[in-house]
């Protein structure tokens, strides 16, 4: 092997990588030849590294210097400052929003995102390079793929699941190891492990992530799974919109077959396992687990009710277990590390971390892993770096579609399956979207339930028409035609849905408005009542009006489309309401900043 | 890009590939929509006689799937994530920016054949919010001020 003297890792994670990351390690390697370097430097194309914010992300070691925001024009002088002289590029290092501390002295681990943050899941992400077997190999990977094939039993390997406490990072948390029981205890001839890789959840990008930068760990807890419960194929259903997570699942699972670790007889023993990929074609409720074998046997995604459970009849009529991703990257950690490692992270009922994807008003948007139990003000200032602007910290919103907001007054609670449902939000995937002052929350609501109509398969009626109705009104109340009583309204279809709806996609749509109403009904009352929104976000509610800041010049008035702006020449202007159409033109043109949303 | 007949053969073989497969519709509809950028019912109609299914299954199938389209696409193909990430960072305002510029209604194309305008799921780039995409192209952290040059270079 190969020995260099320093290596670059260049994020080829899906922000990255949008914002240029290929075009980056292209320059890299022509620079690296032209100097010389190539026998001394490598660089490698790793998966995320997290902190998306940062974008694209380039990081050299030995010293482990984080260099953010790096463009082409920036690679001339990171070789031949940095990696020919041995000089940090000063300017190009990550500068911390919080501190505002560059992190020139700093390795990747004392910057203020990564500080609180336990990697086990994502351990290699970011680390080794997702196309090399051989780099998953020398970070532990497939021993405990061997370890539980050559030296326990399948009810061993459950046991151990079991007591890990692990449960399913999907969204509802139900315990892993359970799952593996009853789908072991099912007898048939033929059983199917599947991975649920349709990660739908608007702002839940952590699945991806995993099966970018490091998919061999996905592979080897499949095939621990198979061993498990008993199953010799393996199904990975995964969104067709993320190419590179598929491209990069299908090198891995053809370089396992190369080195034996799928197919016949792995590690010498009676057990054989294969792998298969199906492209999901864009339908949210194709993660739910019997809508998703229904389309994986290629018919409409459309749920089923329950039971039979997928462990008694699932995939093509035969026993099923189905786990989400970030559930199976913890598997082989905790065969090899063994139940009471992983119980002593996290907390009692949650044990180990949680992947969340940090995105909307935050500075450090990103990917975070912590330790379960971690309290919600721990990500969201100190991780997460606070809000930009100076704005002020509204509620964030867990969970999706799905989930709930959580205000500024609950920023304490831990971040922990039980408490996050108690405050009805929910756990869900992990996307975490932060809301500042300039969000409202009957909008957030709007926006979830125009979700879900969209989404909703239309087989169930509470689903298919009730959330359609809870959309009419929500959409009447930020337009300014909400009644009394609306509110109510809301509240009863949200209890019916909720109890009757056919599948989970319906069964937790209403939590959005339920949660929104129960922390901020009076934002849903300042609508209703006083055809006021407090966020001043609503178009339909807002008054445009001209302050004494005014100076007269005129630029509104003409650029106003429908004349609502009068005025003479250096005197203070004034908008007609009844013509005004609320377009905003006249702030955007205004110099002054003499016109307000009121 | 090859031809329609060529695009009819290759169809052909990738229902010969995944015939007696089970759940072959799914895979093979998702070839035709790459070949042809959109399904057709003459093409649903060979899938179906090709793999010995109903047209209605694979009707079923083809409207079920955002991915599928039952019309031809524009040009240039202009995705706008509506994602909860870009949503709060205001996405809604380059999808009007954009839709306005174009003329045209979300999920629709233009009539020049150059734009269709779609509203997208996450895309999974929440880092860059508000993100669109242009084919294959990303273009992140956008604001409405840049939209017409955007536009610009694909009328070219």
């Amino acid at each position: 092997m190969d020995l260099y003297r320093a290596h670059v890792l260049v994020c080829g994670g899906t922000g990255c990588s949008s914002s240029g990351s290929a075009q980056l390690i292209e320059r890299f390697e022509e620079q690296l030849r032209e100097k010389g370097l190539e026998k001394e430097v490598k660089v490698i194309r790793t998966g995320c590294f997290g902190l998306c914010e940062a974008g694209p992300v380039v990081i050299v070691y030995p010293e482990g210097t984080f260099y953010s925001r790096v463009k082409v024009e920036d690679v001339d002088e990171i070789v031949s400052e940095h990696l020919l002289k041995g000089r940090k590029v000063q300017h190009l290092v990550y500068v911390d929003h919080k501190t505002h501390e560059s992190s020139v002295q700093k390795s990747l681990k004392e910057i203020g995102f990564y500080k609180q943050q336990q990697r086990v899941a994502l351990r290699n992400c970011g680390v080794i390079d997702p196309e090399n077997i051989d780099e998953y190999i020398a970070f532990d990977g497939y021993r405990a793929l061997a370890k539980a094939l050559t030296e326990m039993t399948p009810d061993q390997v459950i046991k151990e699941i079991l007591d890990s406490g692990l449960r399913g990072r999907g969204g509802a948390g139900f315990p892993t190891g359970k799952k593996w029981q009853f789908a072991a205890a099912s007898k048939a001839e033929h059983k199917y492990f599947v991975c649920n890789a349709d990660e739908g959840d608007p702002g839940a990008f952590m699945d991806r992530s995993l099966l970018e930068g490091d998919p061999h760990a996905i592979v080897e807890a499949m095939a621990i799974g198979g061993y498990a419960i008993g199953a010799d194929e393996g199904w990975v259903y995964v969104r067709a919109e993320y190419p590179i997570a598929v491209q990069r699942l299908q090198h891995a699972i053809d370089q396992a077959h190369e080195y034996g670790l799928l197919g016949k007889n792995i590690f010498g023993t009676d057990f054989n396992f294969d792998i298969h990929i199906r492209l999901g074609a864009g339908a949210f409720v194709c993660g739910e687990e019997t809508a998703l074998m229904a389309s994986i046997e290629g018919m409409r995604g459309e749920p089923r009710p329950k039971p039979p459970f997928p462990a008694v009849k699932g995939l093509f009529e035969s026993p099923t277990n189905i786990n989400n991703v970030e559930t199976l990257g913890n598997v082989a950690q905790i065969i090899l590390n063994g139940a009471e490692w992983f119980r002593s992270i996290g907390t009692e009922r949650s044990t180990g971390t949680k992947v969340f994807a940090l995105g909307g008003k935050i500075n450090n948007t990103g990917l975070v892993e912590i330790p379960m139990g971690t309290p919600l003000r721990t990500i969201i200032e100190d991780i997460g770096g606070g809000i930009p602007n100076g704005k002020k910290f509204k509620a964030v919103q867990t969970g999706g579609p799905s989930g709930g907001c959580i205000p500024a007054s609950l920023l304490d609670i831990p971040v922990e399956y039980d408490t996050l449902t108690s405050v009805g939000a929910m756990m869900g995937s992990g996307g975490m979207i932060v809301l500042d002052e300039d969000n409202c929350m009957v909008d957030i609501a709007r926006f979830f339930l125009d979700f879900t109509v969209d989404e909703s398969c239309g087989k169930c009626t509470p689903c298919r028409i009730g959330t359609r109705r809870m959309l009419e009104i929500l959409e009447r109340i930020v337009n300014g035609k909400g009644e009394e009583g609306d509110i109510e309204k809301l509240e009863n279809l949200a209890e019916n849905i909720k109890a009757t709806a056919l599948c989970g996609l319906g069964q937790t749509a209403p939590n959005p408005v339920l949660s929104t109403i129960k922390f901020f009904r009076d934002e849903y009352e300042a609508h209703i009542r006083e055809k006021r929104c407090p966020a001043h976000h609503c178009q339909a509610l807002l008054n445009y009006v001209i302050t004494d800041k005014c100076k007269g010049c005129t630029a509104c008035a003409r650029a106003c489309p429908v004349g609502a702006i009068s005025g003479n020449v250096k005197e203070q202007h004034k908008v007609d309401i009844q013509k005004c159409i609320k377009c905003g033109t006249c702030m955007t043109k205004c110099k002054f900043g003499a016109i307000i949303k009121d | 890009m090859p031809d329609n007949k060529e695009k009819y053969a290759q169809l052909q073989e990738s229902i010969a590939k995944h015939k007696g497969e089970r759940g072959a519709v799914m895979p093979v509809l998702q070839e035709a929509q790459g070949l042809f950028g959109y399904v057709p019912e003459d093409v649903q109609q060979m899938i179906a006689d090709g793999l010995g299914v109903t047209l209605a299954e694979v009707y079923g199938v083809a409207t079920f799937y955002a991915q599928f389209s039952l019309e031809p696409k524009g040009k240039n193909v202009i995705g706008v994530c509506l994602g909860t990430a870009c949503y709060v960072k205001g996405s809604q305002k380059i999808m009007d920016k954009i839709s306005e510029e174009l003329q045209v209604e979300v999920g629709r194309t233009t009539k020049d054949g150059l734009f269709t305008l779609n509203a997208t799921r996450c895309l999974g780039a929440c880092g860059l919010a508000p993100v669109m995409m242009i084919n294959d192209e990303v273009y992140g952290r956008l604001t409405p001020d840049q939209v017409p040059a955007i536009l610009d270079k694909y009328r070219a």
